[in-house]
């Protein structure tokens, strides 16, 4: 289990190095002269050439380079230009806003997109097959801003169901006592049903819409999976034992199925944290996706690379993850590690 | 060709919506090709008596907070989409191909390389990346189609590597080896041209994510700048007035993208059953 835990923390290595390194070039790449450019407009060469030697720009590139990690390993990510508040902290109190519409999303595409997927294998052929097909494949088409934009409209502004699509919660809500960021999780702790009933409304539209986006690598790898299992020997001869069509669907089928749609779950989550930045900009909603695209409307540089690396270390762990989970679930796996 | 032709049509009569999805695709052809030509309107001509409009027989997509029409700057933007969306391919091609033969053929170091870099861009989620990428770059077009060809390079790259390495020792290779051809030969003129319809089926494959993912660029403000006409932005504009009813400014730009990607999913899916009937699912 400690082997287990170690071999896959050891893979995960050479990913934060590629990723640390590319979000160091992609700072240094940035159009014209840093340092000009933090200087602002009026500034004379003097100030430029202090800021320059302040942000360490006129060193070599490799002790740029150790600087950057060490400023990483201090968690020092720059401040912002336009709040002048240090990008750690901004992201950190985003974080949980960002977690929570991505989280739900994904239990959103879960639950529409491997009972579909199931049906589709265990009726192939019929309308729910050629209905899973059309879902899948109208689902990666959907631009997921355009999708948001169509269900607000739809559910706001003609038939008034959902709330305005503004923030997270009821501008004459307030939020629930703050214990983990999630208001979810925070108004059923503190048994707030008005909270959390608020909270669940705005969360709604923005979460389908990015399910409906990421669900179409869940259902179709269940559906090939499940195709794949109740073709082999030992569903036939469960079938000929005599067992209920129940017990050979889900004890027998789909635990085995299950495991290689769990390996899908890294594709999903990069097509999760990509949409969740639009769909945070369609929704106005809080999270770090939003932060990033308001700094790029305004060029401030730095929180939209501590969102990128922010974004891409999150995706390393959740990924490292699954990887894990696939382990305990799948005891082959574990005895060839 | 002939069997090749045969075989098409009985793909195209066995699954019709592939026929449906080449229709389409022709049809945003001509958008791209003739389509200033053909716009009723000039897509850049404001007309504040006009703003506003809900669709009507002279305006049938209706006209935008400016008073430009709809109709005129959804058709014009099909060459501006289609054309990143196209340059982003063929460069993720030409990069992830060449390196991706590569690295199956001579293995060792090269593929080492290549992998690590592949594995190193799978590591981020990719719209993320493409973003950091064009905020680094500086906002330009251009910048957008480099940051959609650096996202899909892992793609192209593993494959092609996974078919270069398969061919490596098969006995046409080992012939063109044993009459005398470099190994640079070899692999430019005999594994390169075999990969290439698995290669065609890939780019397909990735035209619609790429049109997709260079929208979605622009809806976020990277890229084309207003009040240059493209898909995104044009939704993006729309955005601000959905709240107050006028649908149709984000409504007509946003289906015309969703129908572009969509028909070049169902291209792609069409265009591997006719090529690779072994990748059908």
């Amino acid at each position: 289990m400690l082997n287990l835990l170690l071999s896959r923390l050891a893979t995960a290595i050479p990913s934060i190095v590629g990723v640390v390194v590319v979000t160091f070039m992609l700072t240094r790449l940035l159009p014209g002269d840093p340092a000009a450019y933090f200087a602002g407009l009026a500034a004379s060469p003097q100030a430029i050439a202090e800021i320059r030697h302040n942000l360490g720009l006129d060193k070599s590139l490799p002790e740029q380079f150790v600087a950057y990690v060490g400023d990483l390993l201090h968690g020092n990510l720059g401040n912002s230009l336009s709040t002048g508040q240090p990008v750690v902290a901004e992201i950190a109190t985003r974080l949980p806003a960002s977690a929570e519409l991505t989280l739900f999303a994904l239990i959103v595409a879960v639950a529409i997109a491997i009972p579909l997927g199931v049906l589709a294998a265990v009726k192939q052929g019929t309308w729910i097959d050629h209905l899973c097909r059309v879902v899948t494949t109208a689902g990666v088409s959907l631009p997921v801003f355009f999708t948001g934009l169509l269900f607000a409209y739809v559910f706001y502004y003609l038939l008034q169901w959902a709330p305005a699509p503004t923030g997270r919660i009821d501008v004459f809500l307030s939020p629930p006592t703050h214990i983990t960021g999630f208001y979810l999780i925070d108004s059923a702790l503190t048994g707030n049903l008005e909270a959390f009933w608020g909270a669940l409304r705005q969360l709604a539209l923005p979460a389908i819409s990015m399910a409906i986006f990421s669900l179409a690598p869940l259902a179709r790898m269940t559906r090939g999976s499940m195709l794949a299992v109740l073709g082999s020997d030992f569903i036939r001869t469960a079938r000929a034992s005599g067992l209920s069509p129940r017990t050979v669907i889900f004890t027998y089928a789909f635990r085995n199925a299950v495991l290689p749609v769990i390996t899908t779950l890294g594709m999903v989550f990069s097509f999760l944290l990509g949409a969740n930045v639009l769909v945070e900009t369609v929704f106005a909603w809080p999270g770090i996706g939003l932060y990033a695209v308001n700094a790029l409307i305004t060029s401030d540089y730095a929180p939209v690379q501590g969102f990128v690396l922010t974004m891409a270390i999150l995706y390393v762990a959740l990924n490292l993850t699954i990887d894990f989970v696939y382990g305990l679930v799948d005891p082959r796996v574990r005895l060839d590690s | 060709m002939l069997p090749l032709l045969r075989h098409a049509r009985y793909v195209l009569s066995e699954n019709p919506v592939t026929g449906l999805a080449f229709g389409l695709f022709a049809l945003f052809l001509i958008a791209a090709i003739f389509g200033p030509v053909l716009a009723p309107y000039n897509p850049l001509q404001s007309n504040a008596a006009m703003a506003l409009k809900p669709p009507s027989a002279a305006h049938w997509f209706g006209t935008d907070q400016l008073g430009r029409d709809i109709f005129s700057r959804v058709l014009v933007a099909t060459r501006l989409d289609l054309t990143i969306a196209f340059a982003s391919v063929i460069l993720a091609f030409m990069l992830g191909a060449l390196s991706g033969v590569a690295a199956g053929y001579f293995g060792g170091w090269t593929d080492r390389i290549v992998g690590r870099l592949a594995d190193t861009i799978m590591a981020f989620p990719l719209f993320v990346l493409a973003m950091g990428i064009v905020a680094a770059l500086g906002n330009e077009v251009i910048n957008i189609v480099i940051a959609t060809a650096i996202i899909n390079f892992p793609l192209y790259a593993r494959v092609a590597r996974a078919e270069a390495n398969v061919r490596r020792d098969a006995g046409f290779v080992e012939a063109a080896r044993l009459s005398g051809n470099g190994e640079t030969r070899v692999l430019l003129g005999h594994v390169l041209p075999n990969i290439m319809p698995i290669m065609m089926v890939q780019m397909s494959l990735t035209m619609g994510y790429a049109i997709l993912n260079a929208a979605g660029l622009s809806f976020i403000g990277l890229g084309v700048r207003p009040p240059d006409a493209e898909w995104g932005i044009m939704v993006a504009e729309g955005a601000n007035f959905i709240q107050s009813g006028e649908w149709w400014i984000a409504l007509f730009p946003g289906a015309t993208l969703m129908l572009a990607v969509f028909c070049f999913n169902l291209l792609g899916d069409g265009l591997r059953d006719i090529i690779d009937p072994r990748m059908r699912t």
